[in-house]
């Protein structure tokens, strides 16, 4: 068999599993943030937190619980590596620099993930397993706490109310997360990723020596990594290392796990606004996208053009001989139109086009499927955008899911999409214009400015994934980068809830046959389209400087 | 609205105690069980794989690519990995020497890299043509001159195998049918006929190669 049809037919594998999970794994998730029961270990929890978890709260109080857990997670996140060289079961490791710890913990509570470190060789037991790992859960939790806040915006009518965000996060974690996450674990250790709390030691070699070795509880967190859409890896090569990535089924397993809440999102999304077809409307563009984007990636990267790949015969450099190119370009493509950021080869020796396709998925706003609730509110935020244009062009008052898309409504839309690209092209200007930054990177010339531009890109889209030859550990990426995934994460989050709070309170407007049928064809056509214009008009210009000057350079 | 001063603190006691409460959870019960299920299911895979020689003594993983040098150069006695150019070494606690994973993050128009591959390139046309089998450039994998995304890479491709049989067989004094055979029986193909890609395990192979040696 050729690799290309092995990649074709993995894809295709892939398809079937998520299509297979779609209805049963939607519907449950429906049924957890519409369910008015709690249960018994939840009401412990709530008890524990002092919160009512049936009492309703309206945007602001709804955004007040989000900023306070994400603020005292940074804040503790950080107060944890400082203190790692006073901490048992941290293997001796010292304490984290001020500057990377604040980096690292904004990374993770914003559900990003960047690492300017090297996991196997800076943070203990502690701080991976009882810190970084626990953001794994919780900040993919608040996701989809937004983004259902958001659905209840479109689903309730004339009320302000969103739900309860300490019952929205609790029930994420307690009824969504963790019980695929154990059975995910066992499944990646039955693949051969490590689970153990050893230490450093030594196993003999082949020629004789010891190598030395970092034991750890890498499948617990490697799950919830991927599931999660964080993407932090326990080792620096993150999923390229074997022990968290050791064959080709862990591999699809893996990118399995990452996109299969995203998808089956929208089939939540339809359960709670009352309509499955709207939600096969919006699962249709993620999807296109999605086969779009790794159809290209993988005729790029067998075709393999670059100096350097020529001459080898093949772009294998940065990629693992156990999942081949075909393996590579269908997890890059699921991590970076994902906010997961997680990587099984290493992007910065893609080919110039497949390098431009990572940064590209990024930049659409990770909506396709997009990161855990924050691809559902992008791809949504994306669609009101599109009923408006489309509303423009037949001069009437748009309106999406019967409800009015208004002054107020747009103005949230267009904040949320002004935030990251301000943020991307403005730090990645600074860092340009500035003397030191470019000392970091590693590649010269157009790539050289890429490694920036997909630092800023990866951090303020909240992906986490690097062109990791720019050496990001300094104090002015540490400071940058971390600003960008806070402001990133959570200023998107404020348009969000304004957005929600203000479409639940409306009443809803009757359909008329001049209702544009949102649940139809054409409707996901005009999203693609919209989509692809609305990145295209931001980004092309930054884009033509690097991946594409570098692709046709090749 | 109400921003006053009591109630954010209110809020932020409430974000902290749950976020207490949530450490408990998934930072501590959960890879706990995880982690006891694994040791009494899967004790072996759980702990690294670790692969044992002919006489019981533990050589490696199975899943952790090894070098197998004579000094500096490679010994060629043995079946050669991947290069490994992006591993690094360990800079912060440094009595410890853990094995730093990495790549080596080079593009394609890059200098390094272009030097890397066409050295490492004449390295295995030279290092692998033996009288009468002479190893052409283009016969060359990719994988035999890139370095992996881990820089552990622990297999190598069924190509880059067979093109180091006769040189293994010459310089162990083996019949290279034999040694044929052996890297044959080390084929891994695709999972399910369509998963990953085929590959040999390196440092499987060489065991058994040395098993191989020493029968002889």
């Amino acid at each position: 068999m050729s690799p290309v049809l092995a990649g074709v037919l993995q894809l295709l594998a892939l398809v079937a599993a998520l299509g297979l999970s779609y209805g049963p794994l939607g519907d449950h998730m429906a049924r957890v943030y519409s369910s008015e029961k709690h249960l018994r270990p939840e009401k412990w929890v709530y008890r524990a937190i002092g919160a009512n978890p049936s009492a309703e709260m309206r945007w602001p109080a709804y955004l007040r619980g989000v900023l306070a857990f994400s603020a005292v997670g940074v804040l503790f996140l950080y107060g944890l590596q400082r203190a790692q060289g006073s901490l048992p079961g941290s293997l001796g490791f010292v304490s984290i620099d001020p500057d990377q710890a604040f980096n690292t913990a904004a990374s993770f509570v914003a559900n990003t993930n960047w690492q300017s470190y090297s996991g196997e060789q800076t943070m203990g037991h502690v701080v991976q397993t009882g810190g970084l790992a626990v953001q794994n859960f919780v900040s993919a939790a608040v996701g989809m706490a937004v983004a259902v806040a958001l659905v209840r915006g479109f689903a309730r009518s004339r009320t302000g109310e969103l739900g309860n965000f300490w019952a929205d996060l609790v029930r994420g974690v307690v009824r969504i997360l963790l019980p695929i996450s154990v059975i995910g674990a066992l499944v990646l250790v039955a693949c051969g990723v490590i689970q153990n709390f050893s230490g450093i030691h030594e196993v003999g070699q082949f020629t004789g020596g010891p190598q030395q070795w970092n034991g750890g509880a890498v499948a617990s967190q490697e799950v919830i990594k991927e599931l999660g859409t964080n993407g932090g890896g326990y080792f620096n090569a993150n999923s390229a290392h074997p022990f968290e990535n050791p064959n080709g089924l862990s591999n699809l397993f893996e990118i399995y796990l990452i996109l299969v809440i995203p998808f089956a999102l929208t089939r939540t999304f339809g359960r709670m606004v009352g309509s499955l077809r709207q939600g096969y409307a919006i699962l249709g563009t993620m999807a296109v996208i999605w086969i779009g984007f790794t159809a290209l990636m993988m005729w790029t990267e067998f075709a393999g053009r670059g100096t350097a790949f020529e001459l080898a015969g093949g772009a294998m450099e940065g990629k693992e001989t156990r999942f081949g190119i075909a393996g590579s370009s269908l997890f890059a493509v699921a991590t970076t139109l994902t906010s997961t950021g997680a990587v099984n080869s290493f992007h910065s020796s893609y080919t110039g086009f497949g390098g431009g396709i990572t940064m590209l998925g990024m930049q659409l706003g990770e909506i396709a499927p997009g990161g855990v609730g924050s691809g559902l509110y992008g791809m949504l935020i994306m669609a009101v955008i599109a009923v408006f244009l489309a509303g423009l062009m037949v001069g009437r008052t748009p309106e999406y899911l019967g409800k009015k898309i208004g002054t107020r409504e747009i103005t949230c839309a267009a904040c949320y999409l002004l935030v990251t690209p301000a943020l991307v092209l403005g730090f990645t200007a600074a860092s340009l214009a500035l003397d030191t930054p470019a000392h970091s990177m590693t590649n010269s010339g157009a790539h050289g400015f890429s490694e920036i531009l997909y630092a800023y890109t990866s951090g303020a889209n909240n992906n986490g994934s690097a062109f990791a030859g720019l050496g990001a550990d300094t104090q002015w990426f540490n400071s940058t980068i971390g600003i960008a995934m806070l402001l990133g994460r959570f200023l998107p989050m404020v348009f969000v809830l304004a957005l929600a709070g203000s479409l639940a309170a409306q009443r809803p407007v009757p359909e008329t046959a001049g209702t544009l049928r949102t649940e139809k064809p054409l409707f996901t056509g005009l999203l693609v389209g919209t989509i692809t214009i609305v990145t295209g008009l931001t980004y092309f210009p930054a884009l033509a400087l690097g991946p594409l000057a570098e692709g046709l350079a090749a | 609205m109400n921003n006053s001063v009591g109630n954010t603190g209110r809020v932020l006691w409430a974000g902290l105690r749950a976020l207490l409460v949530l450490t408990l959870v998934c930072g501590v019960l959960y890879p706990l069980a995880v982690t006891g299920i694994a040791q009494l299911a899967f004790p072996a895979r759980a702990d690294g794989s670790e692969v044992e020689d002919a006489s019981g003594k533990v050589v490696g993983s199975e899943l952790i690519g090894q070098t197998y040098l004579d000094g500096d150069a490679p010994d060629l006695r043995w079946f050669q990995p991947r290069p490994s150019r992006g591993l690094g070494t360990n800079s912060v606690n440094t009595r410890y020497s853990i094995i730093l994973s990495g790549a080596t993050n080079r593009s394609g128009d890059n200098e390094d890299l272009i030097r890397w591959v066409t050295d490492a390139k004449a390295a295995v046309v030279e290092d692998n043509s033996t009288p009468g089998h002479p190893v052409k450039p283009s016969d060359v994998p990719a994988d035999a001159v890139t370095s992996s995304g881990s820089g552990l890479d622990p297999h190598i491709s069924p190509e880059y195998a067979r093109l180091q049989v006769h040189r293994v067989a010459a310089r162990n004094g083996l019949d290279a049918a034999a040694v044929g055979k052996l890297v044959a029986d080390h084929t891994d193909d695709r999972i399910l006929g369509f998963i990953g890609e085929p590959r040999v395990n390196v440092l499987e192979l060489n065991v058994a190669l040395r098993e191989l040696v020493g029968r002889q």
